[in-house]
């Protein structure tokens, strides 16, 4: 591990690689990059790998369209040896009260202002894009083609082998203890292998960023969150969209290995940092998930987990620098959706870092917009 | 040059060689962790119950102090069982309660 470092970036998901690559892509290379197990260990490696760009605010939609282009041509833009698998099957929203049939609304029109693609459909036109989707108590839903699923080990492995061919140093199995700051700057990152002088941090630490913001002396809202989640033995093709429901708070969607990947979110979840896994999880999704996709009742379950959403008050994430510290960034509380926007947050990040023009306005996504009232309040999170 | 890892299987349920175990420790994924994620080898419906073993080895065979390693969570259900059934038994048990 170098003794000291241009920028440090705390966190070896998929974030703080993407982070890394796109600083090195543009010549700044003196970089390590510092992860307390091993790389995609967090959240990357748990997620539900579902990329959607059907959002309800601003920012989501505008992230999440940019990644979506960049995931396209990613395997040839990193020379990657492996395949990021990126399918797009497309998402299949279902709306079953007139709240969520009218937000359904109000998301397309504003989705269509930005490009989107996306239609809304009657029960009928959602049963011929998912033939076996049971419709009892379907108001509408709406479709977007592009979205889809992508393997989450293998984006964080594609940017983290393309950011070490630039140079970048990856130190995994180092856990960060402390970050040195003189006044209002920060002077260096300690770790249990020892201290790195830098100028520049970047807090790309998932579930545990609150813990590292701690650590710079900053405070910020964000909290983890349980989610669990499930995998059944590969099968034929059988489902081609990722189906998602808001009001039972469900997602299913078949990979292109096979196997069928599905998730639930408990709204009593309380913040913490238990990622164990629930017997109570497993019944309710596999009740929930048989009523709604009946076919799957006799596909396997071979594995299910856990992991930590890092939420936000308004659900939608907080990137870039803050007043009061220099040299301090950070791309944390993605609430859920951070994988799918990891290829434009890394590109942001590194605008920023770097003090160039961003490609969007993350100003917008600031620390500071708690303070000023200024929030997303993102409706269409799972 | 044809070499006799290739016939070997590792995985049987993701269909991974001796070879395909071998590259990947030559590229440097050096835990079973790191192995599993990349290659989904134990992953499968057997959950490692075959492979498992296999692999420590030949990380150990590679020099990797494996002694350090913290094994793999065993992730339920230990044994795979279908959707279909598991809401059958969890509707059975709320009709009772
Ligand atoms: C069940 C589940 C399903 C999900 N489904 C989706 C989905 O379908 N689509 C989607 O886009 N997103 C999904 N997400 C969210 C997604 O996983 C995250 O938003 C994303 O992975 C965040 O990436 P990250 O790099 O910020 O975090 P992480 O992957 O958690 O990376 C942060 C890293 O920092 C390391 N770290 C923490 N503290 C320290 C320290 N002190 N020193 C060194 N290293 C440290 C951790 O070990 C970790 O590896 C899901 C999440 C869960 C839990």
């Amino acid at each position: 591990m170098r003794k000291s470092a241009e920028v440090v970036i705390i966190g070896g998901g998929v974030i703080g690689t993407a982070i890394a690559y796109n600083l090195a892509r543009q010549g700044c290379t003196d970089i390590v990059v510092l992860e307390k197990e091993y790389l995609a260990s967090g959240s990357t490696g748990r997620c539900g790998a579902g990329v959607r760009q059907q959002w309800g605010t601003e920012m989501n939609l505008r992230m999440s369209i940019a990644s979506v282009k960049m995931f396209e041509t990613m395997n040839e833009d990193l020379d990657y040896d492996g395949d990021i698998e990126f399918k797009q099957g497309g998402y299949l929203l279902l709306a079953y009260t007139e709240a969520g049939w009218r937000q359904f609304n109000e998301n397309v029109a504003l989705q269509k202002s930005f490009g989107l693609d996306v239609r809304l459909c009657t029960p009928a036109e959602a049963r011929q894009i998912v033939p076996h989707l049971n419709t009892e108590g379907l108001i509408g839903a709406t479709f977007n083609q592009t979205d889809g699923h992508c393997n989450p080990f293998h984006v964080t492995d594609a940017y983290a082998k393309a950011a070490k061919r630039l140079g970048v140093e990856i130190c995994t199995y180092t856990e960060v203890t402390g970050i040195r700051r003189d006044k209002n700057r920060v002077v260096g990152v300690e770790t249990n292998k020892g201290f790195i002088a830098t100028e520049k941090v970047v807090n790309a630490a998932g579930g545990y960023s609150s813990v590292i913001a701690e650590m710079a002396g900053i405070t910020i809202p964000t909290y983890p969150e349980r989610h669990q989640i499930l995998v059944t033995e590969p099968v034929a093709p059988l489902q081609n969209p990722m189906v998602m429901s808001f009001h039972h708070h469900i997602y299913c969607q078949q990979t292109p290995h096979g196997s069928f990947i599905m998730g639930l979110g408990d709204p009593t979840e309380q913040p913490g940092f238990n990622t164990r896994a629930t017997w109570q999880f497993l019944e309710e999704m596999s009740q929930k998930i048989t009523w709604l996709l009946p076919p799957l009742k006799g596909i396997r379950v071979v594995r299910q987990w856990a992991g930590l959403y890092n939420m936000t008050p308004d659900r939608t994430p907080i990137l870039g620098s803050v007043p009061e510290l220099l040299g301090y960034q950070m791309a944390v509380g993605f609430s859920g959706h951070g994988f799918m926007l990891a290829p434009m947050t890394g590109l942001l990040l590194s605008q920023s870092i770097l003090g160039l023009p961003t490609s969007l306005p993350i100003e917008k996504m600031d620390l500071g917009r708690f303070e000023r009232g200024e929030l997303f309040n993102e409706p269409s999170v799972v | 040059m044809h070499d006799r890892d290739q016939d070997i299987i590792v995985c049987r349920c993701e269909d991974l060689t001796l070879a395909d175990i071998r590259a990947l420790i030559q590229k440097g994924y050096r835990t079973l962790d790191e192995i599993r994620r990349i290659s989904r080898c134990g992953m499968g419906p057997c959950q490692g119950r075959t492979c498992r073993a296999l692999v420590q080895r030949e990380l150990q065979a590679s020099g990797i102090n494996i002694k350090d390693q913290v094994p793999g969570v065993f992730r339920p259900p230990t044994k795979p069982v279908t959707l279909g059934s598991i809401a059958e038994g969890a509707g059975r048990r709320s009709d009772h309660a």
